[in-house]
């Protein structure tokens, strides 16, 4: 258990002075030059993470649309290839088994990028699922190198600095190609709220690219510790903070990714009831009136100090100065300005419930 | 006349007479990143030493504050409310509370500056 993977990047981010700590089996980069430093770079100008940790897996097969609309909340049927969804995969009770990407690579070949904290779970939950299905499933994770170039300036380093060409490139679209002889696939897809691409390839040609993008000093090398302030502020969800095998896309606010008109996916009745009923607790945003800065896990109490919620992720804001968070609370304390209060330590400080978006994407549609 | 004493724990007492200015070490600041907030005990608050006391915030995550010594607390350093950066600037020069001590002797189980740059040295290998 205690094994931490490295990526194909390891090197390259000691020899950079980067502060490391585990991430999902991995041992990654949480920041180079300073998370504050690395976040402003990505909102205003470009940033490049090495996301190698992420899983890949790709399922083809005569039925592998018909296993994949199966095993995903969102609908592939109709959908054009080099087109991507997002969505989760979930348990028969409705629970987040993994958030992830579909990217359509052609008529019943589909490449999944998931969680590289469930990638063993994801694998044995994708394996158990498909009897019954004429699919091929291969695992891609240990094959698979990955960069994130994010921020406003990404298309330009993409074009002039690595020589990719992705103008062409809509929202949640893709495309595979060679480079310098190498197979990779480029989307325009991110995890920053800024438009962005995330390309995938060997772990050579990622080394490669690194090193491209270092030596053009037009991209800083940005850690996990901005790509978690970036996300929150623009209301992506983690998974293990907003959601778990136990809670559910609609209580973490994203029915927008869950076709319950679709014929059949594993847990769909869960979700259907769970619609008609109401969700016991929603996600919010909670914003704090003072400087004290909520964190996972801290509780969330009423005004008669009974516990109605906890905090899913907190931070003092960076593109936002203020001490804000997700909390996952009980539904009748879920209304945009309901008043609550986050225990920190040995105190409550009051708190208003808002959007859980606290910053607005930027992408390029 | 003062004498600077060190913790385990990266906190800093510098003592003069039976009042102790206590704060943290630079580096322990080094160690935290951009410091975004700071949780203090307010004026009257007793601290015990060994014991949590507040906690020093950055981006990414909040460090408990352990006290170095045991005492009352006679004022937090109100600047570090509204400038929390302040300790990455100078970690020695903006202590976080000032303390009069109740037993002086506990002094005597903290590292001098020579025996704390040691063990920092021992801690990063």
């Amino acid at each position: 258990m205690n094994d931490l993977k490295n990526t194909c990047l390891h090197d390259r981010h000691v020899a950079l002075g980067a502060q490391m700590s585990p991430f999902g089996g991995f041992d990654m980069p949480i920041q180079y030059s300073g998370i504050v430093e690395e976040h402003n770079a990505v909102r205003n100008a470009c940033g490049v993470f090495d996301v190698s940790h992420m899983g890949e897996v790709n399922i083809s097969g005569p039925d592998a649309e018909k296993y994949v609309n199966h095993i995903f909340t969102n609908d592939l049927r109709g959908i054009p290839a080099g087109k991507i969804l997002y969505g989760m995969m979930l348990n028969p009770e409705g629970g987040v088994v993994d958030d992830l990407l579909v990217y359509k690579r052609g008529e019943n070949n589909f490449f999944l990028v998931i969680n590289a904290s469930n990638i063993d779970k994801d694998m044995a939950w994708i394996e158990k699922n498909a009897a019954g299905y004429d699919v091929e499933i291969d695992p891609l994770s240990d094959e698979l190198g990955q960069l994130a170039v994010q921020g406003p300036g990404s298309e330009e380093v993409m074009e002039q600095v690595l020589g990719i060409t992705c103008s062409d490139l809509e929202f949640y679209t893709f495309k595979e190609e060679e480079l310098d002889g190498v197979h990779i696939l480029v989307s325009r897809t991110g995890y920053t709220g800024e438009d962005g691409f995330e390309i995938y390839a060997e772990p050579e040609a990622i080394v490669r690219m690194w090193d491209i993008l270092m030596e053009s000093g037009r991209a800083l090398p940005c850690g996990l510790g901005c790509r978690d302030t970036l996300r929150f502020e623009v209301g992506l969800p983690l998974y293990g903070d907003e959601l778990s095998d136990t809670i559910t896309p609609l209580e973490a606010g994203l029915g927008i990714f869950v076709k319950l008109d679709k014929p059949e996916f594993i847990g769909r009745e869960a979700l259907e009831k769970q619609k008609a009923e109401g969700a016991p607790r929603k996600l919010v945003g909670l914003e704090l009136h003072d400087r004290a800065i909520p964190r996972h896990g801290y509780e969330v109490v009423n005004g008669e100090g009974e516990v109605v919620g906890h905090v899913t992720t907190g931070y003092r804001g960076i593109s936002v100065d203020k001490s804000i968070a997700a909390a996952l609370v009980d539904t009748p304390w879920s209304a945009k300005g309901t008043e609550l209060k986050v225990r920190i330590r040995r105190k409550e400080f009051p708190a208003t419930v808002t959007a859980k978006k606290f910053y607005k994407k930027s992408y390029k549609k | 006349m003062s004498k600077i004493y060190y913790s385990k724990s990266h906190e800093y007492a510098r003592v003069e007479g039976d009042i102790a200015y206590i704060g943290i070490t630079d580096y322990a600041q080094k160690a935290l990143g951009n410091v975004v907030y700071v949780d203090m005990p307010e004026q009257g608050d007793d601290i015990t030493a060994g014991e949590e006391f507040g906690a020093v915030e950055s981006v990414k995550a909040a460090s408990d504050l352990f006290a170095p010594v045991s005492g009352a607390v006679i004022e937090s350093n109100e600047q570090l409310i509204d400038n929390p950066r302040l300790i990455n600037e100078d970690a020695m020069a903006n202590w976080i509370i000032k303390v009069s001590l109740t037993d002086p002797s506990e002094l005597d189980n903290l590292m001098d500056e020579e025996a704390y740059n040691a063990f920092c040295a021992s801690e990063s290998h």
